[in-house]
């Protein structure tokens, strides 16, 4: 079990209709992601508000700790 | 204890507000040193607030914007986001149009960077 498949999950029941969905370890310390998402459930939403979802998706583990740092990369459907 | 209102006085007072992890003399953190570079590069005269003062602080700035991570750019009182979303802007050339549009063409003319302490003046 590594610390990238629970965001996956909560990402992916957010976004159920992404075309990427990526989480990546970027210390490989279980607490700084990188997470990707295009989905077109963004499309035409401004990047704060394409970020509030993600954040959203990810309020359980942001609010516990558990994500130490977040870095976001989202579009609307490529 | 609240940081409620002098906050909101910083965000709707400055033109570009950054809320990050230390000073732009002493930064903190990588992402809060990412969102001043953008800023700097993009000709913003930023005026800073250093959340490690107090826990409080950053507490008390999430709940007003509704975003859980630090830094926090606001410009006249808007959200723009975090060290991510400046950086695109930036590379988009949106950061610059944004500033000129909220701030005016000669918005970046005297360059004045500013710290405020909020610990003390509760």
């Amino acid at each position: 079990m590594t610390a990238v498949e629970p965001l996956k999950q909560l990402l992916a029941g957010a976004f159920p209709d992404a075309t990427e969905l990526d989480v990546v370890d970027r210390t490989g310390g279980g607490d700084h992601f990188q997470v990707a998402v295009t989905s077109a459930s963004l499309e035409g939403l401004s990047l704060v508000e394409q970020h509030r979802r993600v954040y959203e998706a990810l309020a359980g583990p942001l609010a516990d700790g558990s994500i130490h740092e977040l870095r976001i990369k989202t579009r609307g459907s490529a | 204890m609240t940081y409620t209102n002098e906050i909101k006085d910083v965000i709707d007072g400055a033109d570009v507000a950054l809320f990050m992890k230390g000073t732009p003399q002493f930064v903190m953190c990588g992402n809060s040193d990412r969102a001043l570079q953008a800023l700097r590069r993009a000709g913003a005269s930023v005026t800073t607030v250093d959340v490690l003062a107090d826990p409080q602080i950053r507490q008390d700035l999430s709940a007003i914007s509704g975003w859980p991570t630090i830094p926090q750019v606001f410009v006249k009182g808007e959200l723009v986001g975090g060290a991510d979303i400046v950086e695109e802007l930036e590379r988009s050339g949106e950061l610059e149009t944004t500033l000129r549009s909220k701030l005016g063409d000669d918005y970046g003319a005297a360059l004045d960077e500013k710290t405020i302490s909020l610990v003390g003046a509760v």
